[in-house]
C-alpha cells in the first residue's frame, strides 16, 4: 500500500506526462520500492514496516527534489502529486472511435478492463494465495509470483488513478472500498461486488458533496478528490457502525437484547422460586425488571405484591426446568460438587434450548427431584 | 502494584544541557558572545535566520530521534505516518475557523493546534477501529491515513476559495517550509522537545519494558495501554511540530529514519536513543543547510535525504549489524569450519593408512564435498598456522596439526556417539548432524558429553569412529 505513494514523484525521472513514459517510470519506480524495502528489511534485518517507511520517504524526498528542479519544464506542481486534477480531466480529450471521450476515462476503463480480466481468469489461484499460501505452494500455484502480479497490478491501478486523483487519495481508492466489504461480509466474491459499489457510490457521493456541502456554510465548492475520501470513509464508517457481524452498533443492540433476556430470565426464575416455597405474594419494590415483566404480561402486580402470570409460569418453568436438570447433570455424571453446581447451571440455563432439556432429561432418566431436593417442573413437554 | 516513577540522573543533565544550550540561540540579538558563536559562525554564515532554521530543524531531529527510537522498537513506524496525514485537516478547519472569527488565519498556535487535534482523533480512530474490527492494522493505518488526508484536501480546497492570498500558506504544511520559521517557532520547537525529551527520561524504564516486552511490563502492573497512548501522543506532538519544517508527509523519515540507522551501531538502548537523536539533529543541521545555500531546494526533502544517507552509510559500515560486519563475521565463520573440516578430513584419512604417508589431495576431496578451491585455501592457511605441510605428493599433518586435529575428530565423534546412544539416531545418520554441530562445540559441552558417555582419562583417546569412513568405504580412492 505504501508502495504506491512512492511511486508517482519518480514519474519525473521521466520528465513527461505522456502515457508511454509515466507508465515505464511507474514500473521502474514500482519495482524499485518493492524491491528495496523486501531487499532492506532482509539484508538489514530490519522490520518490513520501518524499512518500507524508509524506502518511501528517501524517494519521496529525491521525487520532490526533482519536481522542484524540474518545476518549469514539467507542468505539474507538488500539490497535484498528492490529490490530482480531476476537475481538469473534461479539458484533456483524446479520439476514440469517432468519440472525444476524457482521457482519464479511456485510461481508467482500460485498466478496469485489465484488473477485471485478470481476477476473473485468476480467481481462483489468487483465492487461494491470499488466504492460504502454503497450500498454493503445495499447489503449484507460486503464490510469490501471484503477489508479483497482484502488486503490478496495484501499480498500474495507482499510475492510471494517479493523475486523476492524485498518490494519497489513490490508497484512499484501494483500501477504503475494500475494507468497508470486508466489513460487511465474509464471502470473497461478495466482499469484491460489494466493495465495487462503496466505490462506484463513493465517488458519487464525494462529486456531489464536493458541490454541495461546502455551500451549506456558506463556502463556494471545494476538490472532488479529497471529499471523494471523505465519503468512502464515511462510508466505511457506516459499515463500521452498522455492519451485520462486526458493526459496533449492531453488537451492543445484540449485547443488550442478551443482557434483557438473561435478566428476564433470572427474574421469571426468582419469582418462580417465592411461589414455590409457598410464601404469599410478596410485597416487592417495582424493579425494572418487575416492570419489564409485567409490560410483557409475564407477571401481574396487586398492591405491590407481584405474581407470576399464567404465560410466565410457563416460560419460568422451562428456565428453572433447565437449571435443575442442568444441576443433576453436573452432580451425577461431571463430577462437579454439589456446591459448584448451582454457579454453572445459572449460566446454561441461559442457552438451553427446548431440545437439549429434553435430551438432558432422557440422559438423566427423567429425574423428579435435582439434588438439592427441588422438585424438577415437568414443562409441557 | 508497586510501581514507582524513576527519574535517571542521566538523562537530567543531557536535558538541562539541551535547554540550556538551545535557548539563546533563539533570542533576537544576533551578537550573543557565547562560547557557540564561533562555531556557529562556521556553520551558519552568522545570519540570524539560518541560524534559527538550522537550530529549529537540528532540535526537531533531536526529539523526533528520541521519540521515533521508541516508536519503531515498538514496531509502530507506520503509526506516526497516519497521525501526520491526519493533521491537515485539523490545519485547515483551524484556518477557517480563525478567518471565520476576523483574524488573518496566519496564527501559527491556532493552526498547530488544529494540527494537534485533528491528529490525535486520528489517532483515536486508529485505536477504534483496531478494538472493534478484525481488519489488519496497515490497512487501517491506510484508511485512516487516507481519508484524513482527503478530508483536509477538501477543507483546503475551500479555505483556497476563501481567501487565496493568506491561504497559500497553508500548502506549505504538506511539504514543509523552513524558510519561513521564525525564533519564535524555534522556541517553540525547543520547549516540546524538551517536554518529549523530559518524558522519555522520566519513563524510560516503562518505555524501555513496553517495546521489548509489553507482555512482561503488564504482568508487572504497569499501566500499558495508558503508555502506549501517552507513546503515541509524543508521536501526534512531534509530528506536528515537525509539520513546519518537513511537512506532513515527510516527518515521518525523521521519525523513522535516524532510529533504523542508529540500529546498525547498537544494541544498547540508551546508546541507541542518543544516537537516534544526534543522526536526527545532524540530518536537521545538514539539511537545513544545504537547503540555504543552494536556492529552490525544499529543505524537507534536503533533510531527509541527508537522514537517508546517514542511514546508508550506517546500513553499511554499522558496527552492530551493519553490512560489512555481518559478512566478516560470515567469512570468519565460513574460515574456522573449513580449517576445521580440513583438519578433520585429514586426521580421518591418515587413520586410513600408515602414519605419516602424504595424504593426496584426491583422497582428502573423496571425504567430502569441497566447492572451488575452498579445500586448497584452507590446506594453505593450515600450512600457514604450521599445522600442516605439503609434501611431494600430498599433505602431512605436523604434530601440532594432529593435536589439534585429534580434537576436532573427537569432537565429531562424540557427538555422533552421543546421537547414537542418547537420541537414538541412526549409526548413518550421525555423521552429518555431528558435522554441523562440531563446530559451535565449546570445551564445556565437551567435558559434559565426555560425562555423559563415561570416559574421562587425563588424554583423552578418539574413539573410533562408529560408522564406517567415506574413504574407506569407497576403497580409499588414492
Amino acid at each position: 500500500m505504501q508502495c504506491c505513494r512512492a511511486l508517482p514523484p519518480l514519474f519525473l525521472i521521466t520528465g513527461s506526462r505522456d502515457s508511454g513514459p509515466m507508465l515505464l517510470g511507474a514500473v521502474i519506480a514500482g519495482v524499485l520500492t518493492a524491491g528495496l524495502t523486501q531487499g532492506l528489511s532482509h539484508a538489514g534485518k530490519i522490520e518490513e514496516s520501518t524499512s518500507m517507511g524508509v524506502v518511501f520517504t528517501t524517494l519521496f524526498a529525491i521525487g520532490l527534489l526533482l519536481i522542484v528542479r524540474a518545476a518549469d519544464r514539467v507542468d505539474l506542481d507538488p500539490s497535484c502529486v498528492l490529490y490530482g486534477a480531476l476537475e481538469l480531466t473534461p479539458l484533456d480529450t483524446m479520439a476514440v472511435s469517432g468519440l472525444h471521450l476524457p482521457r482519464a476515462f479511456v485510461v481508467n476503463a482500460a485498466v478496469l478492463g485489465v484488473n477485471g480480466l485478470i481476477v476473473w481468469l485468476l480467481f481462483k489461484e489468487l483465492t487461494i494465495g491470499a488466504f492460504d499460501p502454503m497450500l498454493a505452494t503445495t499447489q503449484g500455484f507460486r503464490p510469490r509470483l501471484l503477489h508479483q502480479l497482484l502488486m503490478a497490478l496495484v501499480a498500474l491501478t495507482a499510475v492510471a488513478c494517479f493523475e486523476t486523483v492524485g498518490s494519497i487519495l489513490v490508497v484512499a481508492m484501494l483500501i477504503v472500498p475494500a475494507a468497508t466489504a470486508r466489513l460487511m461480509t465474509n464471502r470473497l466474491p461478495t466482499m469484491i461486488w460489494l466493495s465495487l459499489g462503496v466505490a462506484v457510490i463513493g465517488t458519487f457521493l464525494g462529486h456531489i458533496g464536493a458541490l454541495t456541502i461546502p455551500p451549506l456554510f456558506g463556502f463556494a465548492d471545494t476538490t472532488t478528490s479529497g471529499m471523494m475520501a471523505v465519503a468512502g470513509g464515511f462510508l466505511f464508517f457506516i459499515a463500521l457502525l452498522f455492519s451485520p457481524q462486526q458493526g459496533l452498533l449492531i453488537r451492543a443492540y445484540r449485547q443488550n437484547a442478551l443482557r434483557l433476556r438473561i435478566r428476564t430470565e433470572d427474574a421469571l426464575a426468582t419469582l418462580y422460586r417465592r411461589e414455590e416455597e409457598d410464601y404469599p405474594a410478596l410485597e416487592l419494590p417495582p424493579t425494572r425488571q418487575l416492570r419489564h415483566l409485567r409490560r410483557r404480561g409475564l407477571a401481574v402486580e396487586e398492591r405491590g405484591r407481584w405474581q407470576l402470570s399464567e404465560r410466565g409460569k410457563a416460560e419460568a418453568e422451562a428456565v428453572v426446568r433447565s437449571h435443575r436438570l442442568w444441576e443433576s447433570y453436573l452432580v451425577d455424571h461431571a463430577n462437579m460438587p454439589l456446591d459448584h453446581a448451582h454457579q454453572s447451571s445459572e449460566r446454561l440455563e441461559h442457552v438451553t434450548t427446548p431440545s437439549l432439556r429434553e435430551g438432558l432429561d432422557e440422559v438423566l432418566a427423567k429425574p423428579e427431584r435435582d439434588p438439592h431436593g427441588h422438585s424438577i417442573p415437568r414443562g409441557e413437554g | 502494584m508497586k510501581h514507582r516513577f524513576h527519574f535517571n540522573f542521566f538523562w537530567l543533565a543531557a536535558l538541562a544541557l539541551l535547554l540550556v544550550v538551545s535557548l539563546p540561540v533563539f533570542a533576537q540579538s544576533s551578537n550573543a558572545a557565547s562560547v557557540g558563536s564561533a562555531l556557529r559562525r562556521i556553520f551558519s554564515a552568522h545570519d540570524y535566520n539560518t541560524r534559527v532554521v538550522m537550530s529549529g530543524t537540528g532540535l526537531l531531529g533531536i526529539a523526533c530521534g528520541v521519540v521515533g527510537a521508541f516508536m519503531v522498537l515498538r514496531k509502530k513506524a507506520l503509526f506516526g505516518d497516519a497521525v501526520s496525514h491526519a493533521t491537515l485537516p485539523g490545519i485547515a478547519l483551524a484556518f477557517l475557523l480563525a478567518v471565520a472569527m476576523g483574524g488573518t488565519g496566519k496564527n501559527m498556535p491556532i493552526l498547530l493546534l488544529g494540527a494537534g487535534l485533528a491528529g490525535l482523533l486520528g489517532m483515536t480512530v486508529i485505536l477504534v477501529i483496531r478494538n472493534s474490527t478484525r481488519l489488519p492494522e496497515d490497512a487501517i493505518l491506510g484508511i485512516v491515513l487516507s481519508v484524513f488526508f482527503g478530508a483536509g484536501i477538501a477543507l483546503l480546497g475551500v479555505a483556497q476559495r476563501v481567501n487565496t492570498a493568506s491561504a497559500a500558506g497553508l500548502e506549505t504544511f504538506i511539504y514543509g517550509k523552513t524558510a519561513s520559521m521564525l525564533g519564535e517557532d524555534g522556541r517553540r520547537i525547543a520547549w516540546c522537545a524538551t517536554a518529549l525529551l523530559g518524558i522519555c527520561a522520566l519513563l524510560f524504564k516503562e518505555f524501555r519494558a513496553l517495546c521489548f516486552d509489553a507482555e512482561f511490563a503488564r504482568t508487572q502492573g504497569w499501566p500499558v495501554r495508558s503508555l502506549d497512548a501517552l507513546m503515541m501522543g509524543m508521536v501526534v506532538v512531534t509530528t506536528v511540530i515537525g509539520l513546519q519544517a518537513v511537512g506532513l508527509i515527510l516527518v515521518i523519515a525523521l521519525l523513522i529514519i535516524p532510529p533504523s540507522a542508529a540500529r546498525f551501531w547498537t544494541e544498547d538502548l540508551r546508546a541507541l536513543v542518543l544516537l537516534a537523536a544526534a543522526i536526527g539533529a545532524l540530518s536537521g543541521v545538514l539539511g537545513s543547510g544545504v537547503s540555504a545555500t543552494f536556492p529552490d531546494l525544499p529543505a524537507g526533502g534536503v533533510i531527509v535525504l541527508v537522514a537517508a544517507a546517514i542511514f546508508l552509510l550506517s546500513f553499511i559500515f554499522g558496527r552492530s549489524r551493519g553490512l560489512m560486519v555481518r559478512a566478516a563475521a560470515r567469512v570468519r565463520l565460513e574460515r574456522r569450519v573449513n580449517r576445521q573440516n580440513a583438519l578433520r578430513a585429514m586426521y580421518e584419512v591418515s587413520e586410513q593408512q600408515p602414519e605419516h604417508q602424504p595424504i593426496p589431495e584426491s583422497a582428502l576431496r573423496a571425504v567430502r564435498y569441497w566447492p572451488g578451491v575452498q579445500l586448497r585455501r584452507a590446506l594453505r592457511r593450515l600450512a600457514r598456522e604450521d599445522l600442516a605441510r605439503e609434501v611431494l605428493d600430498g599433505w602431512v599433518l605436523t604434530a601440532d596439526g594432529r593435536e589439534e586435529a585429534r580434537k576436532m575428530v573427537r569432537n565429531h565423534r562424540l557427538w555422533e556417539l552421543y546421537l547414537i546412544h542418547h537420541a537414538d539416531v541412526a549409526p548413518s545418520h550421525v555423521d552429518r548432524d555431528a558435522d554441523v554441530i562440531e563446530h559451535v562445540l565449546g570445551q564445556k559441552m565437551v567435558a559434559d558429553l565426555e560425562a555423559l558417555l563415561a570416559e574421562s582419562s587425563p588424554k583423552p583417546p578418539v574413539p573410533v569412529s562408529p560408522h564406517p569412513i567415506a574413504a574407506a568405504t569407497r576403497g580409499g580412492a588414492s
